[in-house]
């Protein structure tokens, strides 16, 4: 026991004397929350529209100006001509072409039925799709106020008998801050975690002090869990410190227990570790420790579910998934975090963790040899 | 047969089909100043390691300290010191934490270490450095301190690979009265270089050629039977009777 203190008290005094480190501990979080939050949205703002009004009616202006009123769309250009305005979307000057054809306003007296165009630039399927879902709801909205023109309030009245009404669970304002910062916290604490234990020991290797250890009676287990106690301290009061920004600048719900989300935490920062370790035994360089946890981590982070949903992946990559840690964690601080899930509703993923925390660092001690 | 420390017989080691150590039979006596010598690639590191518990043998049968180098690994690391020809004090640790955590995970206990430490500084004359980091102390310092450090914990037997390489005269000079002083405490010394005026310090020398023993024998002896003036000549005599491929 007594071993295992000197090896923490050294790995401590060699963190805090590295001059990148205190940066990284404090600065990290800091720029994560403000900036990926921020930029990693999913919400659309300012669509680039193209507007070719051959109908020049007043019902055709009227629909342009609720484009134009709504804070999703802006009218970059109007022409009358469908091939200048597909160029602008070539040229990636506008996402989409409404395209109000002649007679329009005549139609929809007439015939109480008219069409619209609306071309929209698909290459990011996602964003194509909220496209769409916008100009739907405005030209619905437009409907809506024809029908109020047009029909007598009797007839409004049996039209409209059948009301939708929606209401946000766990994330009323559908603020997507809300949604982003238990995600990226996860992100904080894997990546200090993954790079501090998988440089850690292929550091010791390239510095020939690793040999120096392995001539001494020092147990294996005693050795790793000397080395990765202090990075599993760290990596916890990392999360501690990303929460209390999340809380004073984004005011995010915690709505949770503290002590589930640090429970969790404090297992999965083991399952991270614990991948580090097995790395950093199985390399040379940190060069190449680098490259690989650089692979895993992109791939991992990837399919996490903090970007795109889990449940819209293919059935075989949710099953690779499962091998995933991240994917599990962030789904346990957003349950906790946002849904004030308690422990039995999360016991599925909390205790995947923890069989992948055992099975990982025994792997990682199994491999890690004394003796060549 | 009680006054040996080391026994070594047939050792073989082998890299695919590199022979990096052909048949080694060697004994090592208490409290001597052993010396391994030959020219690099010789075998005397993978010989070394293997002695020191990091590396199997092929086949052959070692014992260190009475104990057997297959099965009583942790009794051997007990009682062994090693000094690696990579350095291997921590750069960014200062001089007194380096002792410290050395002496920590050879299971001393504070107190003792704390004492240990200021002895040690002291004997070494480095009361100045105490508190510098090992990148900011010249070489000749480390390598002492470094010798120092491997004996922290009086194991019976050092091992030491090429302790003096890219040192200053004067401080390979300073480094074997610290080799004598260890010797002198009862500490078996078990020391590989290729410096032939090192080897006159020894009290008994192995000539190793090509992964193979060449010569066993005091300096004296070996100078008397190939007749020659120093260890130099008697170290290029043995390997020049094996043509160089």
């Amino acid at each position: 026991m007594n071993t295992i203190l000197f090896i923490i008290q050294k790995e401590f005094i060699q963190v805090f004397r590295n001059r990148m480190m205190l940066p990284i501990i404090f600065v990290v979080p800091f720029v994560q929350l403000l900036i990926l939050v921020h930029a990693a949205t999913f919400e659309m703002k300012n669509i680039k529209v193209s507007v070719i009004d051959l109908d020049m009616s007043s019902s055709s202006r009227k629909m342009i100006s609720k484009f134009q009123g709504s804070p999703f769309f802006i009218i970059k250009n109007t022409s009358f001509s469908d091939k200048e305005a597909q160029q602008e979307m070539k040229k990636g000057n506008v996402d989409m072409i409404l395209h109000i054809p002649y007679g329009f306003e005549r139609k929809l007296v007439k015939e109480n039925s008219a069409k619209v165009q609306v071309v929209i630039n698909a290459i990011n399927g996602a964003s194509a799709g909220l496209i769409s879902a916008y100009s739907m709801m405005i030209i619905l909205d437009f409907n809506r106020e024809l029908l109020v023109d047009f029909l007598s309030p009797a007839t409004l009245a049996s039209t409209q008998n059948i009301n939708v009404t929606t209401s946000y669970w766990y994330n009323p304002k559908l603020n997507y801050k809300t949604y982003m910062v238990p995600g990226i916290l996860c992100l904080l604490v894997t990546i200090i975690a993954f790079l501090l234990s998988g440089m850690n020991i292929v550091r010791e290797k390239e510095i020939g002090t690793i040999e120096q250890i392995n001539v001494t009676p020092i147990r294996k287990v005693q050795f790793i869990a000397g080395k990765l106690l202090p990075f599993w301290i760290i990596a916890l009061f990392e999360l501690a410190f990303g929460l209390i920004i999340g809380k004073l600048l984004f005011s995010i719900p915690i709505i949770g227990s503290l002590w589930l989300i640090f429970l969790s935490a404090a297992v999965y920062i083991f399952v991270i570790l614990g991948f580090g370790l097995l790395i950093s035994t199985m390399t040379n360089t940190q060069q190449q420790s680098m490259l690989v946890s650089f692979f895993f981590m992109v791939i991992f982070i990837l399919m996490s579910g903090l970007f795109t949903s889990i449940e819209s992946m293919p059935v075989w990559a949710q099953n690779l998934d499962r091998i995933n840690p991240i994917a599990y964690f962030i789904r346990i601080m957003r349950m906790v975090m946002l849904k004030g899930s308690n422990f039995y509703d999360i016991q599925e993923s909390f205790y995947s963790l923890v069989v992948y925390a055992l099975a990982i660092i025994s792997f990682a001690v199994w491999r890690y040899r004394k003796v060549t | 047969m009680n006054d040996n420390i080391i026994t070594v017989k047939n050792l073989v080691k082998k890299f695919g089909h590199f022979v990096a150590n052909d048949h080694l039979n060697f004994e090592v006596r208490k409290s001597e100043i052993f010396g391994f010598l030959g020219a690099n690639g010789a075998g005397k590191t993978t010989a070394i390691r293997i002695l020191c518990g990091l590396s199997y043998p092929t086949s052959g049968e070692v014992k260190v300290g009475g104990f057997d180098i297959y099965n009583q690994r942790n009794q051997i690391k007990r009682n062994i010191g090693y000094m690696s020809q990579k350095f291997s004090l921590y750069d960014d640790l200062t001089v007194y934490e380096n002792i410290r955590f050395y002496a920590g995970i050879y299971g001393l206990g504070r107190k003792e270490i704390t004492t240990k430490a200021a002895m040690l500084i002291k004997r070494l004359d480095l009361e100045v450095a105490r508190d510098k980091l090992i990148r900011d102390i010249p070489q000749g310092w480390k390598q002492k301190l470094a010798f120092s450090v491997a004996i922290i914990h009086d194991p019976k037997i050092v091992f030491l690979d090429e302790p003096t390489g890219g040192v200053d005269p004067i401080t390979r000079r300073q480094f074997w009265n610290l080799i004598y002083e260890a010797a002198r405490d009862g500490i078996t010394v078990f020391v590989t270089t290729h410096y032939m005026d090192e080897a006159e310090y020894c009290d008994r020398v192995t000539i190793m050629v090509d992964g193979k023993i060449a010569a066993l024998d005091t300096p004296s002896a070996l100078k008397k039977t190939y007749d020659a003036a120093n260890m130099n000549d008697v170290f290029l005599k043995l390997a020049r009777a094996k043509p160089v491929a």
